[in-house]
């Protein structure tokens, strides 16, 4: 392989330990000497940060283009409304602009006949950059009340370096976030839990995944030997299970605390060396 | 005068459908003559977001001067504003006709502002 591998940490539910997960793996990578680039793109609530501690050195404005039409050499001919897949265009006497709609594809500017169209950057939230210890670090932060994130996670991977292995931490969910998360990543890491919902939700983004083509693998958090339903479900569709990590009540506890697990529960050592070990069989 | 109906069918004998942006369908009826016709929907009732903006852009492109239904969110107002559409509420999900009826004796309210949040998918 000529670029060091990215893999996406994503899960389907929210709260199964997808951030525990990548701060753990990029810590323990990092202790190995592996060049490791932690990329939150979960930014509407990016936390890897609490456990990380970077020092954040930059903090970059993210944006987008929006249209912006020169009523006076507007024709009302409509192909701009028209050409707009998310509607953020209306077609009445004149063409209304609904930015908070736009996702900057610059469809209209392109198709506008008598160029009454400029782009005009929106700002949509802020890529920050800096070091926690070996491990290159990066976030986005969305803005309050901003909708639009995908172009701020794609603005979080473009900082991705291809000599460092990159690990995304993917927003929960299988919606457009989510895609724009794990698009053109080497490998995706699901974690769930043993709970009727971790399944129904995992189920859901083994159906988004799949048609991708994207290789993925199943880690169990707060597996629970009384509750196999992840499991059986795995093996029914032939996806590997990729770590079992344990329901333990003092890495709740060190959690909370905002601390990283390996100092008390030495064990996360081995489980994490465990995981990277069933990651890179498959890469 | 034109005005469009939000409905839940295509004939005003049934209930009028309560959300704008989404609604099933819209009728076009004329408050003189009494003619009616039903325009599907259904474009931007699967709408992935929008679908306010783009049933103003309907409502407009018919000739409808005044819609009247239950709810409109904030950048569908601004949209039928800027159409130069007026909207009148009704509070309930009463047929069609009832609907029309009231509108043509001035009994139904014309809305100034948004009545509803808006939503994200």
């Amino acid at each position: 392989m000529s670029s060091s591998p990215s893999i996406a940490i994503a899960s389907g539910k929210g709260g199964t330990g997808k951030t525990t997960v990548a701060v753990h793996l990029a810590a323990w990578l990092a202790g190995r000497g592996h060049e490791i680039q932690y990329l939150d793109c979960d930014v509407e609530e990016p936390n890897g940060h609490l456990f990380l501690k970077p020092e954040i050195k930059a903090a970059e404005p993210a944006a987008i283009p929006v249209p912006v039409v020169d009523m006076n050499r507007c024709t009302a001919c409509g192909k701009c409304a028209a050409v707009c897949e998310f509607n953020a265009i209306a077609m009445l006497k004149k063409p209304m602009v609904f930015p908070e709609l736009c996702h900057g594809c610059g469809a209209c500017t392109l198709v506008c006949p008598v160029d009454a169209i400029r782009e005009e950057p929106r700002d949509i939230g802020t890529v920050e950059t800096g070091l926690a210890g070996p491990i290159r670090f990066a976030q986005g932060r969305l803005n309050v009340g901003e909708p639009m994130s995908p172009p701020l996670i794609r603005a979080v991977k473009i900082r991705r370096d291809p000599a460092a292995i990159a690990l995304f931490d993917s927003p929960p969910g299988t919606s457009c976030p989510v895609i724009a998360t794990v698009r053109a990543a080497d490998f995706i890491v699901l974690v769930t839990e043993p709970s009727p919902f971790g399944l129904h939700d995992l189920t859901l983004a083994v159906e988004t995944f799949r048609p991708m083509g994207l290789p993925f693998g199943v880690v169990v958090n707060r597996a629970d030997p009384a509750d196999e339903r992840v499991q059986d479900f795995c093996r029914q569709q032939e996806i590997p299970v990729l770590a079992e990590l344990p329901d333990d009540r003092r890495v709740a506890e060190t959690y909370a605390r905002g601390e990283l697990l390996f100092d008390r529960l030495p064990e996360w050592r081995d489980r994490m060396a465990a995981l990277w070990a069933r990651i890179e069989e498959r890469l | 005068m034109k005005v469009v109906i939000t409905s839940s069918s295509q004939t005003l004998a049934e209930p009028i459908d309560m959300h704008f942006g989404r609604a099933k369908y819209f009728i076009l009826a004329d408050t003189e003559t009494g003619h009616a016709t039903a325009h599907d929907n259904a474009q931007n009732l699967h709408a992935a977001q929008g679908a306010g903006i783009q049933s103003a852009e309907t409502v407009a492109k018919l000739g409808a001067e005044a819609v009247i239904t239950g709810s409109v969110g904030p950048k569908a107002f601004r949209a039928l504003q800027a159409a130069g559409v007026k909207i009148a509420l009704v509070e309930s999900a009463c047929p069609g006709t009832e609907a029309l009826r009231r509108f043509k004796d001035g009994e139904l309210p014309v809305l100034d502002s948004p009545n509803s949040e808006g939503h994200w998918v």
